[in-house]
Order: C-alpha cells, then structure tokens, then sequence
C-alpha cells in the first residue's frame, strides 16, 4: 500500500505573460515509513511538488493521491483540516511562533489544530520534547535557542499530532554541516520510533545521500530514482 | 475560545509600545467621552430640576391656545369649573402622578405707592405648589423658612423687581389687574418673601394665594390657568404624559376637537434647546470616540498581519483552520477594546469620583454657586463600553479576514 501516488502529475502555473511549468507529468510512489528525498538544482520542482504533497497547493493535472485521498478533491477548509490531522511540517527556517515558549510551540497544532484535552497534550508534547533531546529547553523562546535547537523544536511540533506523513523543505539549509547531519539523524530516529514517513527537499549532495529513496528533479521532471536501501541490500 | 484569547493575548504584547499607545488612545476616548457625558449630564439634570422643581413641574395641562398665547397671559382661556374637575379626576387616575398644582397666571400692575411696575402674577394654592414645585421654597431669599408658601394677602416677589423697587419684606404693596370684563380692580398685599432669579421663565413671576387671585380678578366660579403636574418618576415623562394626553382627548369642544393640551416641561422651556444641543454635542463627541477606536486598532491590526505574513502561512499549513485565524486576529481587537474600555472606565469613574469630592460651583446665568455633580448612569457607561469593544472587533474584521484567506504558499514565500 502506498502513502503517496502521484500518476501523471503536472503543474503550471502563471508568472506575469510566462506560463512556468514546474511540474511535468511526475509518477512516483511513496510507500509508508519511509524516508525520501527530492534532490535537485533550484526551480527544478522541489517544493512545488512538496506543496502539493502537502495539499498546500493543487496540481493542474494528472493524479496525486495521499492517504487515499485525491488532493484534488480537498476545497481550502478541508485540506486544512487534513494536513492538521496527518501531515506535519518542517521549514527550512525552522517557522516557529516568536511568542510561544519551545512547549507552547509544541503544544500547538494539540491546542490550536486539534483540540486535545489537557492533559493528553501534557503528556503527548513531554513524550516529543524527550524524544528530540529538548525536555530541558521546554520553557525558552525560540530567539534563545540554536538553529540546530529550533529545528528540533520543528521536528517535534510536526509530529507531535501524530502524523503520518512529515514533509520538510530543504531542513538542513539554514544549518552548519555537524548540525544538518544530526537533525537527518533525528529525522530518521523519528522516523524508526514513531513510523513516520519523512519526505524532505535538499540539493545538499552529502544530505541526499542520507535518504532511502531519492527522486531527483530536473526541469520538473523526476529524472531518476535511487533506493539506497535496496542498494545496500544489493 | 480561550486558549485563542490567550495566544492572541501574547500577540498584542509582542508589540509592546505599539499596543500601549492603541490602549492610551482608546482610554483617552473613553475618559474624555464619559467625563463629558458625566458633567454635562449632571449639568443638565441640574438645570431641568431647577426648572421642574422650582418653577414649571414636569407636565402642565393648558386650554389649547393657552401656551401659543402666554406672553399675553389670556384671562379667556381659562379652565372653568367642570373643565377643573374633569382634569382633576384624569390625574387622580394615573399612579404616575405624585402631586399636582391648579394655577390663576395673569399679568398685573405693581405698585409700592411712590413707583409702579408690571409683574407677572401667579395665584398658587400654597400647599399643593410646595409638593408640585418643592424646589420653590429654595429660592425664597428672604421671608419665612416654614410654615405655608405665602398667605391670603401676602405676595412673594422676584428679587429683581425688589430690588428696583427698594421694596423689602413686610412693605405693602398694591397689585392691580384688569379682568375679563375689562373692568380695573386693586388689592393690597403684604412682602412676604423674595424669590431668587432665575434663568428663564419664570424671572419676573410673583406669587400670592389662589383665593386672592380669584378675588382680585372678580372671578364668579373657580376658574384655572394651569395644572403644574409632578410625576413619581421623571424618566417616564414620555410615557405619562402620553397617558394624559388620551386621558384628556375625550374633553372636545363642539367641533369634537381637544379642548386641552399637555405640555411638558421641554416644550415650555428654552433650556430645552440647550438640552437638546447638549446631546448633539454628546453625539458628536461620540462619533469622535469610534473614530479613534476604529482607526487605531484597524492600523495596529493591519500592521499585526503585515509583520506575521509567514507566521499566519505556518500556522496555516500545520492545519489551523481559516475560522480559527479569523477568531484569533479578532480576538487581538477584542482584547484592545475591551482592556481600553475597562482602564478607561475606571479611570473616568475615579475622576468623577474626584470631582464629586471637590465640590465644583459654577455660575450658570443669574444663579451662583451652582454644584456640579457629575455622574454616570450606568446604561450610559455599558453603552459607551459595548461600543468600544463593538468597534474594536468591526476595525479587526478586515485585516482578519486577509489573514484567514492568506494563501499558505505565498504566505510562508514572503520575505
């Protein structure tokens, strides 16, 4: 059974007179817990095809079906609600809320997305904050943290609402070497303890090679995909 | 809802400075508004006692024609005896009324044996004046203190025409005054008391018995000007007066029309109109206050969903939905209306509370020494506060509709 499935997949879309088109007919399969990366220059399609993924965005054409469910058919309230219930998010400048406390970010998509009681939430967001090395940062604000803390934070806010899906564009690009391998490294310890699948954008060569399965983007256009896991099987 | 309230809470504190100078502004309006509504209301309730409590009553009951005509104090739109008694049963029927007053006005010559002068005349029935008008006694300057208003054969002048005059208590005086026959008739009257100016009618009015106004003017049967009418409750003027009105519209001449008109105190005095500018003045002030309201907090909230583009385009890709982004932002304008609304009421009520303690006097035409006793009612403060907190909400609508319909892509692009 796949997570994702994308058949035919096109989006175009206009820029001033230019019509630009980012994507041009993608097929590609995401099986579950897995940890895939879309590799590519700039404008080769990466985030385009994230955002769709992420029912941020609709395509053209063709199919894109995520969790059994056509994103096409989703108006604007109902892929909020879809992504609040099974996508998580992490940004490459890591977007967390200035005013709330690393707990309080946490706590949000609980609180402010899905309405957890209290004390599940309690228990659910000191579960994420142990579980990214964080419990003792819980009541500091993002402008007293690292970038390497902050992503974290990030990791642990997109799944705290147990997703099953988390979709991170470019994560590593705000960050030193050391730091980017260790926030690859926790996606994928994440991805081992909660079943997660993780599908990040990077055209960071050395960070590619820490996903599973890498499709590669050129022109929007998947030129190519590599499982590494099958490759070391081999 | 309140766990929006306090995340939007956290908000408005992100932007210290910019907040507190909203709020100052909003409490600035809200101060300035109830201040105002404070000391010219009490300024207003002031002066309508002073006319209802000392010279008109709240009601008078009149012949028609009898008001359009005044200046000239007509003998011949006099109430007759059946006419009397029909009024007088009328009011008897209606709760609302406490007290009420039968009045013989008519213009009369004033005499102090070496100089003469016109006066306006007012034949009371001491007793009944003194419940329908009980801020009459307040203006005696001189005279007695208790006992009745004034007696057969004693005459209270206003001080102006004592003073021009040189009369003083205890002179006789003669007052003389044509009736309705045209014949001339005098009678000596003993100073009894001097009435305190007022401004308005009422300024050159003196006052003697009923008993002795009918007799000086030769009436065969008891015949009235005026009924002067007090209610138990001033606020239902409207209404009880209304009640009078049809309680009167049986009383037809013979065309089937209304003998009788029912005026109120307003329609007798040009203090109305002051009255009346007063409360345009409040209206305008008020329009004022939702201005400063309404921009304020609409340029803080714009500026709040500027500043958060890529915030609100997170928080809208992690799932929030576009009603709960709406309800946050108008939860941020909510918040200012309502801690504006609160500091400024309080601060307002403490003024006015300060003012009270004060004791201010003020001079108000030929009266001194008038206190000015503000207050608010507090109709008027919940009235002023929904408002407040109401526009408050109106000006965050807008910038909170841009930030629930963001698109999330575009959002979390911008720079």
């Amino acid at each position: 059974m796949s997570l994702v499935r994308a058949e035919h997949l096109t989006k175009t879309y206009r820029s001033g007179e230019v019509e630009v088109r980012a994507i041009q007919g993608a097929d590609f399969v995401i099986e579950p817990s897995s940890f895939v990366a879309f590799v590519g220059p700039s404008g080769s399609g990466k985030s385009t095809l994230l955002n769709m993924i992420g029912c941020l965005d609709h395509p053209s054409s063709g199919t894109l079906t995520v969790l059994d469910t056509d994103i096409a058919t989703l108006d604007r309230r109902a892929a909020a609600q879809f992504r609040g219930k099974h996508i998580g998010f992490i940004f490459q400048d890591f977007n967390l809320i200035p005013v709330l406390t690393v707990y309080e970010n946490i706590e949000y998509p609980l609180m402010m997305v899905q309405e957890w009681p209290l004390e599940k939430r309690r228990a659910q967001v000191k579960r994420l904050l142990e579980a990214v090395g964080m419990a003792d940062q819980a009541d500091k604000r993002p402008d007293q943290l690292s970038g390497g803390q902050k992503q974290r934070v990030a990791i642990a806010r997109a799944l705290v609402s147990d997703a099953k899906l988390v979709l991170a564009d470019e994560p590593t690009a705000n960050l030193d070497r050391d730091t980017a391998y260790r926030i690859i490294e926790l996606m994928k310890r994440m991805r081992d303890e909660f079943g997660t699948t993780f599908v990040f954008s990077t055209h960071d060569p050395k960070i590619m090679s820490e996903a599973e399965v890498t499709f590669t983007l050129e022109d929007g256009k998947i030129a190519s995909r590599a499982d590494q896991k099958e490759a070391h099987h081999a | 809802m309140l766990n929006v309230l306090k995340f939007a809470g956290r908000n408005l504190l992100r932007y210290r400075r910019r907040t507190m100078l909203t709020l100052l502004l909003i409490v600035i309006g809200m101060v300035s508004v109830l201040l105002f509504m404070g000391v010219t209301g009490s300024f207003k309730a002031m002066m309508i006692g002073q006319f209802t409590d000392s010279v008109l009553g709240h009601l008078e009951v009149h012949r028609k024609g009898y008001v359009a005509s005044i200046d000239n104090l007509p003998l011949n739109l006099n109430m007759k005896a059946g006419m009397i008694g029909k009024v007088e049963e009328a009011l008897k029927g209606i709760d609302a009324v406490e007290a009420y007053s039968p009045r013989v006005k008519f213009g009369a010559m004033f005499s102090n044996f070496s100089e003469t002068t016109s006066i306006r005349v007012n034949g009371i029935d001491p007793e009944r004046e003194t419940a329908t008008t009980p801020l009459m006694r307040g203006r005696l300057t001189e005279g007695r203190k208790e006992g009745a208003l004034v007696g057969r054969g004693e005459v209270l002048i206003p001080i102006l025409l004592a003073r021009g005059m040189k009369t003083k208590i205890g002179d006789t005086v003669v007052l003389v005054a044509t009736n309705l026959d045209g014949s001339v008739n005098g009678k000596t009257f003993v100073v009894a008391g001097i009435l305190e100016s007022i401004t308005g009618p009422g300024g050159r009015d003196g006052y003697i018995h009923i008993d002795d106004a009918r007799a000086l003017l030769r009436f065969q049967e008891p015949e009235v000007s005026e009924f002067a009418i007090r209610l138990k409750d001033f606020s239902k003027l409207d209404r009880v007066t209304e009640q009078l009105r049809r309680a009167l519209a049986g009383l037809t001449n013979k065309e089937g029309k209304p003998v009788l008109e029912v005026h109120t105190w307003a329609d007798l005095s040009p203090f109305a109109n002051l009255a009346r500018m007063i409360d345009v003045m409040t209206l305008f002030i008020k329009i004022v206050l939702v201005s400063i309201v309404l921009v304020s907090v609409m340029n803080v909230m714009i500026m709040a969903v500027y500043e958060r583009i890529r915030e609100i385009g997170t928080i809208s890709a992690i799932g929030t939905l576009p009603g709960r982004i709406l309800a946050l932002f108008l939860s941020e304008g909510l918040l200012l209306g309502l801690i504006g609304t609160v500091a400024g009421t309080l601060i307002s009520l403490a003024i006015i509370y300060a003012l009270n303690i004060w004791k201010i006097t003020f001079a108000f035409g030929q009266q001194q020494d008038l206190l000015l006793a503000p207050a608010l009612a507090t109709t008027d403060v919940i009235t002023i506060a929904a408002m407040v907190v109401m526009v408050a909400v109106i000006a965050s609508l807008q910038p909170a509709w841009k930030a629930s319909h963001m698109d999330p892509i575009l959002a979390l692009r911008h720079v």
